[in-house]
C-alpha cells in the first residue's frame, strides 16, 4: 500500500475541504511542514508576555486594595475585568486553533501540535495561568516541532508554563544555600518524576525512584521569575554532583549546563526512542500498532539522534501508514475541526463568533465529549483508544453536535450528500450514501454526515 | 495511556455489543439483584494524602515530618478516636461518624510498589490485580464482582460521569452516562443511525446503549425532534453543562439510579496531586467528597441503610511533607467508608507508625493492609459474596484472612 492523498488529509491532517486540496505526496507534506508557518501568521495567539502583564497589573492592584482598603470595591470590579479580558483570550485561542486547522493546507503541522501539546501536557492552576496554556504551545512547542527532540523537550521543560504546573518553581535543593537557611525548604519531585515517565523514558523505561529523586536535586534551581521568565538559580541549586540513570552530573559549579547536558542524554535514550515512536504510531496510526512499525520509526529517531523530521519522514513511509485501517477515532477537537473544515464556513464568519457562541457551540460540546480544552484530568493528557471517547455519553454529545451545530454556524447548509462526498471522497460507504438520501431534513443529513462511523474514525 | 488500559477497553468494547445489541430494555422489565442492597465506589484520582486526611495526631513523630502542614485541633480537625483526627475539610461528616455511618481504613494500599505513577497506579487499583497484573490490565473488579452474581441487568452496574471508569468495565454489561448529556434525536434520525451504525460494534453498542437511556432518563425528550426547537435547546443544555458543581450533578445522579434499579455505582472524584501548598490545594478535594457523601445520604433517604460507600485512591503520598509545603508520591494511606451498611464509627488498619524505622523505603507510610481486603470485606457484607469468589474470580491471589471485618 502506497501514499494516498484522502487518507494524508484525514489520518495525518485536519480533514477533507471541498477547497484545500489534499496533499499530493509524503514529500510535499514534510516540506510544507519545513516551510513557513502561514497559519500561525494569519491566525495569531496571545503570548506569555501578555498574560504576564495581566498577572503583574492584577498583583499590584491587590497591593493597592491592601494598602488603600478604602478603594476595595472598585479594584476588585477592575480585577474581575481583567479576569474575564484574560478567559476571553483562552476562548481566542481555542477559536484561533481551530481556523488555522480549518483553513490550512499544511494539516500534519496542525496536528503535530497538538499532538506535543498534549505530550507536554500542562495546566493553569488559576484562572490568570489557565489562560497561558495556549502561549505556552505557541512558544515552546509550535516552533520546536521539526528540529531536534532534545530542543522541543528542553523549550517545553523549562517554560514558566510547565515550571509551575509541576511544581518545579519552589524546589530547592536540601544542601542548597537557600535550605541551609530555611530548613523548611526542600525538594519537589514532581517534574523530575514526569519528564522520565511521561516525556521521556515512559513508565516501563529504565529508571528507579532513586533517579527521580536525584534527577530533582539536579532540577533544583530551575525556576521561574516574575520579571525575567526562566531563571535557573545557583542558590536553590542542590551542590552536585548527582547520578542520574547511571551517570553523574554537576559538581562544585551549580550551573544550568548540567541540566541540559542531562537532558541532551536523556532526549537520545533508546527507550525514549522506543517511547516516543510507540506514541506516534497510536496517536496518528493505530490504537494497537504493529511492533515493527514502532520499531522502524524508533530506529530512525535512534539513527539520527532524535531528530523530528527524520522520524516524521520513517512513520509516513512506513507501508503501514497508509495500509491500517480506519480504526481509531477522531479526537473531539478533531472531529469539530474537520467537520467544519468539510462545511466550508467563510473565515470572516467563524472568527467573527463571540466568545459566548465559542463557549456554547464548542467549548461545552468538547467537554461533553469528553474533552474539556486545555483542562485533561492529568499530566498524561487525553487519552488514545477509540473506546475511551466513543462511550454512551460521549457518541450522545457528537450526535448532538452534528445535529445541531452545522445549522446554527452555517444556516446555509450543503446538500448532505454532497457533503458527504466531499468530506469522505472514497470512504463513503453506500449505508451512509442510502441514509442521506432517506433523510427528509437537511440539518439531519448533515448531522447523519458527521455523526457517521466513517467521518468519525481516521 | 497505558497498553494495558488500551487493551482492556477494546476487549470491553468488543464484548458490550453482544449485549447492546439486544432489544431495548423498558425501565419495567428491569429484573433486580437478589440483593437490596447498594454500593457505590469513588475513586480518587491524583493519589490522597490519608495522613493529612485522617491524621495520626497521636503519633509523635508526625510533627517533625510534617513541619509546616498542620494537624488535629491546630488545624481544626476534629477528634476521631483519641489518635486520629479528620481533617476539617470533611468535619461536615462527623454527624456520620457519631452515628455510626462513617469509617476509615489507614495504612491501606494496593500491591502497587516503587514507580509511584498515578496511571499504573490507577490502573491497578481499578483492575484489582497484584503487581504482576501490571500489563496484563484486563477488565475491573467491580465488573467481575458482577459476572459472579446472578440476577442482574445493564442498569445493575452503573459508571457516572464523562470519563471511563475501568473499574466497572469488562465482560458484564453495564451503563455508563453522565448527567449532563442528553439526547434529543427525531424518530427518524434514530432509526437511520442505528443503521449507520451496524456494522461498527463499538459505535453500535454505544449508541444502542445511548438510545436505551436517554429513554429511560428523559422519556419526555424522545422522538420529538423538530429541528429550531432542537438547537435552543442544545444551547440550553450546553450553558448548564458548564456550571459548576459538576459534582454535585453526578452524586444526585447517582442516588436517582440507586433508588432505582443500580445495585453498583461507579464515579470519580479528582484532584489530590497535592504537590504544593497542600494546605489550600487538599480543600477542592475534601470539599467535592464532603458534599458527594452528603447528598448520597440525603437523597437515599432510607436506602442510605442500606448501602456502602468505598472511596479509593491509587496511592498516599509521602510521610515527610517535601521542600514546598506539600506531598509527592508515596505508598500506604487512607480509605473512607460510608453509608447505613457500615459498622463505622472506628479507623480500621494495625498503625504503623511513623518513626524512621517505621516507613516504606524510608519516605511512604508503611501499607499493614491491602485496599482490595477492604473492598471484599465491604462485599462481603453487602452482598454476601463467597470468600472463594472474592478471593478467586474477583480479586485472583488475594487471601483475606487479614481479619477485617465488616458487618451490616
Amino acid at each position: 500500500m502506497t501514499f494516498n492523498p484522502e487518507t494524508a488529509a484525514i489520518r495525518f491532517g485536519t480533514g477533507l475541504s471541498p477547497v484545500h486540496a489534499p496533499p499530493a505526496s509524503v514529500d510535499e507534506m514534510l516540506s510544507q511542514l519545513a516551510g513557513p508557518d502561514k497559519m500561525a501568521e494569519r491566525f495569531t495567539i496571545s503570548t506569555f508576555a501578555q498574560i504576564e502583564g495581566v498577572m503583574e497589573t492584577v498583583r499590584v492592584l491587590n497591593k493597592t486594595r491592601r494598602n488603600d482598603p478604602s478603594k476595595g470595591a472598585e479594584i476588585k470590579q477592575q480585577i474581575s475585568r481583567l479576569r474575564k479580558r484574560a478567559r476571553l483570550q483562552q476562548i481566542k485561542g481555542l477559536q484561533a486553533n481551530m481556523a488555522r486547522g480549518m483553513y490550512t493546507e499544511d494539516g500534519f503541522r496542525e496536528r503535530l501540535v497538538r499532538f506535543w501539546a498534549d505530550h507536554f501536557t500542562v495546566k493553569g492552576k488559576n484562572s490568570l495561568w489557565r489562560t497561558a496554556v495556549a502561549p505556552f504551545v505557541e512558544e515552546a512547542i509550535r516552533p520546536n516541532i521539526t528540529g531536534s527532540f532534545a530542543e522541543i523537550l528542553k523549550a517545553a521543560t523549562f517554560h514558566p508554563m510547565m515550571l509551575m504546573f509541576l511544581d518545579q518553581v519552589n524546589s530547592v535543593g536540601p544542601n542548597s544555600v537557600v535550605a541551609v537557611r530555611n530548613p523548611k525548604r526542600g525538594i519537589n519531585e514532581n517534574l523530575a518524576r514526569e519528564v522520565l515517565e511521561l516525556h521521556t523514558l515512559g513508565v516501563d523505561g529504565a529508571y528507579s525512584q532513586t533517579d527521580v529523586y536525584e534527577l530533582a536535586k539536579l532540577f533544583s534551581g530551575l525556576t521561574y521569575r516574575r520579571k525575567g521568565g526562566f531563571t535557573y538559580v545557583p542558590r536553590m541549586a542542590e551542590p552536585g554532583p548527582e547520578t542520574v540513570l547511571g551517570k553523574s552530573y554537576g559538581g562544585y559549579i551549580q550551573d544550568l549546563f548540567h541540566v541540559t547536558d542531562f537532558l541532551d542524554d536523556l532526549a537520545v535514550h533508546p527507550d525514549t526512542a522506543r517511547h516516543l515512536a510507540r506514541k506516534l504510531v497510536v496517536h496518528f496510526v493505530s490504537d494497537d500498532p504493529d511492533e515493527a512499525y514502532v520499531a522502524h520509526v524508533a530506529s530512525a529517531y535512534r539513527v539520527s539522534g532524535g531528530d523530528l523530521m527524520a522520524t516524521y519522514r520513517a512513520m509516513l513511509t512506513h507501508d503501514a501508514a497508509w495500509a491500517m485501517p480506519s480504526t481509531k477515532v477522531k479526537q473531539p477537537i478533531d472531529f469539530v475541526i474537520s467537520s467544519l473544515r468539510a462545511l466550508d464556513l467563510k473565515d470572516q464568519r467563524f472568527t467573527d463568533l463571540n466568545w459566548k457562541k465559542i463557549r456554547t457551540l464548542v467549548v461545552a460540546p468538547m467537554g461533553l465529549m469528553g474533552q474539556m480544552w486545555e483542562n485533561p484530568t492529568g499530566p498524561d493528557g487525553w487519552a488514545e483508544a477509540a473506546e475511551h471517547w466513543i462511550t454512551p455519553q460521549g457518541l450522545a454529545a457528537r450526535i448532538g453536535w452534528a445535529m445541531t451545530v452545522p445549522l446554527l454556524l452555517r444556516p446555509k447548509l450543503p446538500e448532505p450528500v454532497r457533503l458527504a462526498q466531499t468530506a469522505l471522497g472514497g470512504r463513503l460507504s453506500p449505508a451512509l450514501l442510502r441514509a442521506c438520501g432517506e433523510s427528509d431534513d437537511k440539518t439531519d443529513g448533515v448531522g447523519l454526515v458527521f455523526a457517521s462511523p466513517e467521518f468519525q474514525r481516521n | 495511556m497505558s497498553i494495558s488500559r488500551r487493551k482492556l477497553l477494546q476487549r470491553a468494547g468488543i464484548l458490550g455489543c453482544s449485549a447492546a445489541a439486544s432489544p431495548l430494555l423498558t425501565p419495567m422489565s428491569f429484573a433486580a439483584l437478589p440483593s437490596d442492597n447498594r454500593l457505590v465506589v469513588i475513586i480518587l484520582r491524583g493519589g490522597m494524602d490519608g495522613l493529612d486526611v485522617v491524621q495520626p495526631y497521636g503519633d509523635a513523630a508526625l510533627k517533625d515530618l510534617r513541619p509546616t502542614l498542620k494537624f488535629g485541633e491546630a488545624a481544626g480537625a476534629a477528634d476521631l478516636d483519641g489518635f486520629f483526627s479528620l481533617h476539617k475539610g470533611l468535619s461536615g461528616l462527623m454527624p456520620l461518624w457519631a452515628k455510626g455511618e462513617l469509617a476509615f481504613a489507614h495504612a491501606a494500599s494496593t500491591p502497587y510498589r516503587d514507580k509511584r505513577s498515578h496511571f499504573d497506579g490507577q490502573d491497578l487499583l481499578e483492575a484489582g490485580l497484584g503487581m504482576d497484573g501490571l500489563g496484563r490490565v484486563r477488565d475491573g473488579w467491580l465488573n467481575r464482582m458482577l459476572a459472579v452474581m446472578p440476577g442482574g441487568d445493564p442498569h445493575t452496574g452503573f459508571a457516572i460521569g464523562r470519563e471511563e471508569m475501568l473499574v466497572l468495565t469488562g465482560g458484564v454489561p453495564v451503563s455508563n452516562w453522565s448527567p449532563d448529556t442528553h439526547l434529543n434525536l427525531s424518530e427518524q434520525s434514530r432509526r437511520l443511525l442505528q443503521r449507520l451504525y451496524h456494522d461498527d460494534p463499538l459505535f453500535n453498542a454505544s449508541v444502542s446503549e445511548a438510545i436505551e437511556l436517554a429513554e429511560v432518563l428523559e422519556p419526555e425528550m424522545v422522538g420529538d425532534g423538530a429541528s429550531g426547537d432542537d438547537a435552543a435547546m442544545m444551547q440550553q443544555q450546553m450553558m448548564a453543562s458548564l456550571r459548576g458543581g459538576a459534582h454535585k450533578r453526578v452524586a444526585e445522579f447517582a442516588a436517582n439510579r440507586l433508588i432505582e434499579d443500580t445495585r453498583v455505582a461507579a464515579f470519580s472524584i479528582n484532584g489530590w496531586d497535592t504537590h504544593n501548598n497542600q494546605g489550600r490545594a487538599l480543600k477542592g478535594g475534601l470539599s467535592r467528597l464532603q458534599d458527594t457523601i452528603l447528598i448520597l445520604q440525603q437523597q437515599l433517604g432510607d436506602i442510605w441503610g442500606k448501602t456502602a460507600v468505598l472511596a479509593m485512591t491509587e496511592f498516599g503520598r509521602t510521610a515527610r511533607e517535601n521542600g514546598t509545603r506539600g506531598t509527592d508520591h508515596g505508598t500506604g494511606g487512607a480509605m473512607l467508608l460510608a453509608g447505613g451498611a457500615i459498622a463505622g464509627g472506628k479507623v480500621f488498619g494495625a498503625w504503623p507508625g511513623l518513626a524512621e524505622a517505621d516507613l516504606y523505603q524510608g519516605r511512604d507510610l508503611r501499607p499493614v493492609m491491602d485496599v482490595r481486603d477492604v473492598s471484599a470485606a465491604v462485599m462481603q457484607a453487602v452482598f454476601g459474596l463467597d470468600q472463594t469468589l472474592l478471593e478467586g474470580a474477583i480479586f485472583p491471589g488475594l487471601d483475606m484472612n487479614g481479619g477485617l471485618k465488616f458487618t451490616l
